[in-house]
């Protein structure tokens, strides 16, 4: 039986609050800054309603429940998956051990590192995207976009909680600091480089929510398997919204795909730019830059700080549970495929606990594949002989092994001034940018959308395309 | 294990001189260990950095007179410096890194010495993460500027993430320099993850953070301010540190004022410092001192005892001594305090040392600093031994050089710490030769014997130091050579090297479960509970 969410209260939640007397005057101490920060770094176009998505259950039945709310009254909260009862802990040395419901005071430190890391993410992507409401290719496009705004509002929330709950007065400095970072902020920049990266367009955030969303599903997914079960329990119920967003990348770059492949057809040219398209090249460069720079959210291939989180329980595997060994790692060891200054690759023997990260990286890898398998589905059913692919993945890296060397999308090693003669070929050139933001001209006309994209196949919440779902201010 | 180095040659180094300032910035080669074994990730340093950053501290004081700042920065991006690099100390002997720390340390020192006496002034511009031993090279400059960027903190993590002390005198500074409260100064040594932005400027654990934006021109105003207050002069041209000239054979070194001879089945080297009337003699004679000092440290674990002689014409030293005590000009200055550094690098090395005063020997003045420095003093009374006909007798003399200007980490005089608690004013008048029985009788020299003893005397002297246990001689002649008041120097050397000394052969630390050798592995290290 799932609990329902308390939307009694000035901070809704299934954690009790108004027992805890104390917590609630932390959160409600920051819950007007949070309102500030959202209305000052919030989305920047007005909007009277939107029809969004609000949780009142973590359980099946009750996280998608839809109507229309005002943004700036959408009800963030603190949302917990259930407990589970008898959970152990999976991983690590303190293996096979029940749960902690607090933090042990020996991995205080680095429970609180973690959780600010995270935190400092969600709201970094809602500064990105704040612009990108005066140019929506439609109205179900804009509401998907708030949908992701406000869900990444909470998943800030979730973290805040975190740490005011169990991390005392520091916590709640904290906490403080992730409204006071700002992406790409030169004074005060968000902690990981790709939110300091512009969203500046709308293919790059279908990009974004494709590519740098899947790196937080993954990091959540890790962060699931914590021995600290309020952790756990958060980051569970975070997927279950996550998943949205990647929804929207997935079935956004399916829509602009399907959008090139129509004009391509239509006018019998892969030069699309007159027409109004974006030509397949551009939507691989694109594919390129996001890719790479997601990969560097991962970290170094090797990171002791990985290992050690591991070892201590607070960060685990993806599916921890379904692997097959002793979940602890000590005695195996794997190759590390590592460039070498003479142009060849190598390959470097380590223990599998230091190459966490890695191990991480590759169920991503495999994932981002099948994306690039339905873009090429939807160019093979349009009788078009091309395919976009991921390039390497030690290309235009600035993180790990890799950061040191240039490398090409097939792979290649090359010297500096190769890559610097070949990189317009292969990352966003100024007058890609330039082209692509010419083509966001916002249509808020109902069920009508933009030249470059598709309209989507479904709408929301079985809403149709033309239903109205943003009510402009 | 060679210490020569030159900016040409620099690995890890930038130095830039632009007049009154100077930068070194830290740009670590990953793969350009001293030895080989591990990658100096995120500008961490072994003993290949600091032997450049040594060679660099002592260029800016007599090739650069007129640099009165020195910035120390870092040329990556998002990291000042993570200290001593873990898997190569991890890696290394226990002789091997107490011989690194304590040569990090006299570095650092050595920068501090050259704010306070030589105008020329060290400021951290910390841009990046700054832990352990990055921090304590901060903490051994005179103004620390942090870069506020909301990820660059300043740590001293030895504690909580390796089990031993932070090894360049940092928990020393944080309470005796930066007079960081106790109490806070633990909190802050048994965090990990360290402070940032505004408590630690709260806290002194640094002066100022300033946010990314203004950061080089905030470091370039306060680099300006120190410089102002410089007593360095305007106009002065330096002197080129060209390279010594040096032999080096199995059998020892030879340098052109000092030679070192190996007596490997005693486990001793012989020293033999040369006086001359060269107008060079004073720098290159420390110079070569300096650099057999730290040779002999690194390459000869094996040769626990040195013994020192002198030999040359007394007057020449005498005249030398008073050209040099006497010179008022800025390179005079450098030297004197360059001679007052190695003498302290003897004070604090790990070895018996022994002086040996017979007819021919010119230990007075400044060269007497030597015999001082030593843990006994044999003085020869009577004629040479190969040559029982001579009328010639050892004698020393005391003069200026030994009341004052060339002072011991403790802030005493050798002679006042050798007569701790006495008025040795008394001993500053007697301004003429000392023979041995007078010696012994003012006690300047342990034992006088004569030439019918002398052969076995000190034949069973030397055997008998060579039985005995050398880390009880090194704990023990530590103990003894520094009496009376603690400095922050004395704290960092004795406190410090001697805890460190422990810990590190501690299996906490350095067993193989220990936190120094599990660190980087992903497992934690396994206490004994114990305390001792």
């Amino acid at each position: 039986m799932a609990s329902p969410i308390n939307y009694d209260e000035k901070i809704p939640n299934n954690v009790d609050l108004s027992s805890d007397r104390r917590l609630q005057r932390a959160l409600e101490g920051w819950q007007p800054k949070f309102m500030n920060w959202w209305s000052e770094m919030g989305p920047t176009l007005e909007t009277h309603d939107v029809y969004l998505r609000t949780a009142v259950s973590v359980g099946r039945a009750g996280w998608a429940h839809f109507d229309h709310v005002k943004l700036d009254e959408y009800r963030w909260g603190i949302f917990l998956a259930e407990r589970e009862q008898e959970r152990r802990i999976g991983f690590g040395e303190h293996r096979g051990e029940p749960v902690w419901q607090q933090v042990p005071g020996e991995y205080r430190a680095d429970l609180q590192r973690l959780i600010v890391i995270q935190g400092d993410t969600e709201p970094a992507s809602v500064e990105q995207q704040r612009h990108l409401g005066l140019t929506a290719p439609s109205l179900y496009d804009l509401r998907n976009l708030f949908q992701v705004n406000v869900e990444e509002g909470r998943h800030l929330w979730a973290m805040v909680y975190l740490l005011h709950a169990y991390f005392g007065r520091e916590g709640r400095d904290q906490a403080e600091d992730l409204l006071l970072r700002n992406s790409g902020s030169p004074d005060s920049p968000r902690i990981l480089g790709a939110f300091n990266e512009e969203t500046a367009d709308w293919l790059a955030f279908y990009m974004f929510t494709y590519f740098t969303d899947r790196d937080g599903k993954y990091q959540l997914g890790t962060l699931k398997e914590s021995a600290f079960d309020p952790l756990s329990r958060t980051c569970e119920f975070m997927l279950k919204e996550e998943a949205h967003h990647m929804f929207v990348g997935t079935t956004g770059v399916d829509r602009v795909v399907a959008r090139s492949a129509e004009l391509i057809r239509e006018h019998d040219t892969f030069d699309i730019a007159p027409h109004g398209g974006i030509p397949l090249e551009i939507i691989q460069k694109y594919i390129n830059f996001h890719y790479s720079v997601s990969l560097d959210l991962f970290g170094s291939e090797t990171s002791t700080n990985a290992a050690n989180y591991y070892t201590a329980g607070l960060k685990g595997r993806w599916q921890e549970g379904r692997r097959k060994d002793d979940h602890k790692l000590t005695d195996t060891g794997g190759l590390l495929e590592t460039p070498r200054p003479d142009g060849t690759w190598g390959a470097e023997e380590l223990s599998t606990i230091l190459m966490l990260n890695l191990d991480l990286r590759n169920e991503y890898i495999a994932d981002c594949e099948h994306g690039v398998t339905r873009w090429n589905r939807i160019l093979a059913e349009a009788g078009i002989d091309r395919k976009l692919r991921l390039p390497h993945p030690a290309f235009n890296r600035h993180v790990g092994v890799n950061s040191a060397f240039h490398v090409s999308p097939d792979g290649e090693i090359l010297d500096e001034a190769t890559w610097t003669r070949a990189s317009d070929k292969w990352l966003p050139t100024s007058q890609d940018l330039t082209f692509v933001q010419s083509l966001m001209r916002p249509v808020y006309e109902r069920g009508k959308i933009a030249s470059w994209v598709a309209p989507p196949t479904n709408g929301i919440n079985g809403k149709p395309f033309e239903y109205e779902y943003v009510h402009l201010a | 294990m060679s210490f020569d180095a030159h900016p040409d040659t620099y690995r890890h180094w930038r130095m830039r001189v632009e007049g009154e300032l100077a930068w070194l910035v830290l740009d670590v080669d990953e793969s350009a260990g001293i030895v080989p074994g591990y990658e100096l990730k995120l500008n961490s340093y072994d003993l290949g950095v600091d032997i450049e950053l040594y060679d660099a501290t002592q260029r800016l004081r007599f090739e650069h007179p007129e640099v009165r700042t020195v910035i120390v920065t870092s040329g990556k991006d998002r990291v000042f410096c993570a200290g001593a690099n873990i898997r190569m100390l991890a890696a290394s002997s226990h002789e091997w890194k107490v011989n690194f720390c304590k040569f990090t340390n006299e570095t650092r020192n050595g920068m501090e010495d050259a704010t306070e006496h030589s105008g020329q002034t060290y400021l951290a511009a910390v841009n990046g993460s700054c832990a352990g031993g990055g921090y304590e090279l901060a903490l051994a400059c005179d103004h620390i500027v942090l870069v506020d960027d909301n990820s660059s903190a300043v740590a001293l993590p030895e504690v909580p993430l390796l089990g031993v002390l932070p090894g360049t005198g940092g928990l020393t500074r944080l309470v005796d320099k930066r007079r960081v409260r106790k109490d806070r100064a633990d909190v802050f040594a048994t965090r990990s993850d360290g402070m940032r932005g505004r408590p630690a400027v709260q806290w002194g654990l640094v002066d100022e953070v300033v946010p990314p934006r203004r950061f080089d021109e905030v470091v370039r105003e306060r680099a300006l301010e120190a410089a102002e207050r410089s007593t360095r002069p305007k106009d002065a041209k330096g002197i080129e540190l060209t390279p010594l000239r040096r032999e080096v054979d199995e059998d020892g070194i030879r340098y052109r004022y000092v030679k070192a001879a190996y007596e490997r089945d005693l486990g001793l080297v012989k020293i033999t410092v040369h006086a001359s009337e060269d107008e060079n003699w004073p720098l290159t004679v420390t110079r070569e001192l300096d650099d057999l000092i730290l040779r002999l440290r690194t390459n000869e674990t094996e040769l626990g005892t040195w013994v020192f002689t002198t030999a040359g014409d007394p007057d020449a030293v005498l005249a030398q001594e008073h050209r040099l005590l006497n010179d008022d000009s800025w390179l005079g200055n450098e030297i004197r305090h360059y001679y007052k550094r190695v003498l302290k690098r003897l004070d604090v090395t790990s070895r018996s040392l022994i002086a040996l005063i017979e007819p021919g020997s010119c230990f007075v003045g400044m060269l007497l600093e030597l015999a001082f420095a030593c843990d006994r003093q044999y003085m020869l009374d009577g004629p040479p031994i190969d040559d029982e006909d001579s009328d010639e007798r050892a004698a020393i003399q005391l003069t200026p050089a030994n009341f004052g200007p060339f002072p011991m980490g403790n802030g005493l005089t050798r002679l006042q710490s050798r007569f701790y608690g006495e008025d040795v004013g008394r001993l500053s008048e007697l301004d003429k030769p000392v023979d041995a029985v007078e010696a012994a009788d003012l006690g300047l020299v342990t034992e006088a014997f004569d030439d019918i003893d002398w052969t076995d005397e000190i034949r069973i002297v030397l055997e008998g130091r060579a039985s005995l246990s050398p880390d009880a001689l090194t704990g023990m002649e530590a103990n003894h050579r520094f009496v009376g008041p603690e400095t922050l120097e004395t704290k960092i050397f004795a406190r410090l090297t001697a805890w460190q000394n422990w810990i590190f052969n501690r299996p906490n630390a350095a067993g193989p479960d220990g936190a120094l050798r599990r660190y980087g592995t992903g497992q934690k290290p396994v206490f004994d509970r114990k305390r001792v």
